[in-house]
């Protein structure tokens, strides 16, 4: 029985691959809920943040804050990156990623120079590799990223705004737009994006306490804070989506596979006792 | 009946309250912040402290917050709460280390961060208390 006994131990292992993937795949739906727990739990803080920052901008304010202001000349672009900690997960980190480099290799040709900080360990790991500024990174958030984990990152970024050593700042991580869909994202974070209809339409301000600078920088950082740690969740999401499709297609993938190799098994064991019998009958026969 | 103003608190994490308050108290940078119905708008940083929100039928609730902002407007006040510990030297720190893990270097700690950290702490725990023995008061009536 020629290879008999081979593709019974291929079968064995593919059906233990198969194992693997299917808890993975379970595991990885599980999640998904939490996670998107987790961001709605944080969409109100979000949005209030947002009408905040809308009131602050139809205020009349008096002073202008540097992260309201656009500079004429960009020399160097700060990027924020949000990538997983683990693999497995399809083309969700290699898809963001590419974008990214696209981005980046326009920006060099026109001599503009990038910093990055990454959030997730492939993110780390990838533009260590590369030629580019690695400027800050924090790694393993968890099933549950706090707030506190991420305000180093953007601190590094805020700080080297407000000193002039980037001229703009943006954020890249992928959407959840739903199970089946995660879309790679680059957001321009600073300067603030103009809203619309958001003039100063209203003859009032606010009362600072202490003052405009003071407040209105500690409510834009923490502005820029929650814009970071949402699409942190977002990309949880997105994480276990995708994780939860690639390794439902390596199940099925597998499955296929051992459906081929029993196949062949059956095939290789059909011929050995057709060979056997045609052995025994010649035999006979030579008798 | 008597006016009401809508109150929301929120951290980044989850929402903590929304409803209809007679007054919120809370501990402003610049010191205790009385807010009723058609106050002026204002915006401030929140100290650690408690926010006390005495709800439409005369019954008070605390929230503890450990630092955020608040903001005023004539008809809703919004309480935007910090989750983590928060202070200038601290935020230094966190911004470091980061620089640090890129570099794959070892933090080293300075005295004045133990300082700012230890008294970060002692206000926390401080406010913490306050809001206890007003609870326990409270409670007693």
């Amino acid at each position: 029985m020629a290879g008999g006994r081979e593709i019974k131990t291929k079968i064995k292992s593919v059906q233990n691959t198969r194992k693997v993937t299917r808890a993975l795949e379970m595991v990885s739906a599980s999640k998904i809920r939490k996670a998107q727990d987790l961001m709605k739990a944080s969409r109100p803080y979000a949005r209030l943040m947002r009408q905040v920052i809308g009131h602050i901008a139809k205020a009349n304010t008096e002073y202008q804050h540097p992260f309201m202001v656009a500079r004429s000349e960009i020399k160097r672009v700060g990027y924020i990156v949000v990538s997983t900690d683990r693999g497995l997960c399809g083309g969700l980190n290699s898809n963001l990623f590419r974008r990214i480099i696209g981005e980046i290799r326009e920006l060099s040709d026109r001599g503009v120079q990038i910093d990055v900080v990454a959030i997730g360990a492939k993110a780390n790991a990838f533009f260590k590799r590369l030629k580019v500024n690695l400027v800050g990174s924090a790694t393993h958030l968890g099933e549950k990223p706090q707030v506190a984990a991420l305000i180093g990152v953007i601190k590094v970024m805020l700080d080297a705004y407000t000193d002039g050593r980037i001229d703009q700042l943006k954020l890249a991580y992928n959407d959840f737009v739903n199970t089946m869909t995660q879309k790679p994202t680059i957001d321009t974070l600073l300067p603030l994006p103009p809203a619309d209809g958001l003039t100063a339409t209203h003859d009032w301000d606010y009362i600072y306490e202490p003052g405009p600078e003071v407040v209105l920088d500690h409510v834009l950082t923490r502005y820029i804070e929650s814009l970071v740690y949402q699409a942190t969740l977002e990309n949880l999401a997105s994480e276990h989506a995708a994780r939860m499709v690639a390794m439902k297609s390596a199940s099925d993938n597998a499955t296929k596979a051992i459906e081929t190799l029993s196949l062949i098994y059956n095939k290789a064991r059909q011929a050995a006792i057709t060979q056997e019998i045609s052995e025994i009958v010649g035999g006979a026969a030579a008798v | 009946m008597t006016s009401t103003i809508r109150c929301d608190i929120v951290s980044a994490e989850e929402e903590i309250f929304h409803g209809a308050a007679q007054m919120i108290v809370a501990t402003g940078e610049m010191g205790e912040l009385g807010i009723a119905p058609r106050h002026a708008p204002l915006i401030t940083r929140l100290k650690p402290g408690q926010v006390r929100v005495i709800l439409e039928n005369g019954s008070e609730q605390f929230f503890y917050v450990s630092g955020g902002i608040l903001e005023v407007q004539p008809q809703v006040v919004t309480v935007l709460a910090d989750t983590a510990i928060r202070a200038k030297d601290l935020d230094e720190a966190a911004a470091n280390k980061a620089k640090e893990a890129a570099e794959r270097a070892l933090a080293n700690r300075t005295d004045a961060l133990e300082i700012a950290q230890a008294q970060a702490q002692l206000a926390q725990a401080m406010a913490q208390l306050q809001a206890l023995e007003r609870l326990r008061k409270a409670l007693k009536h």
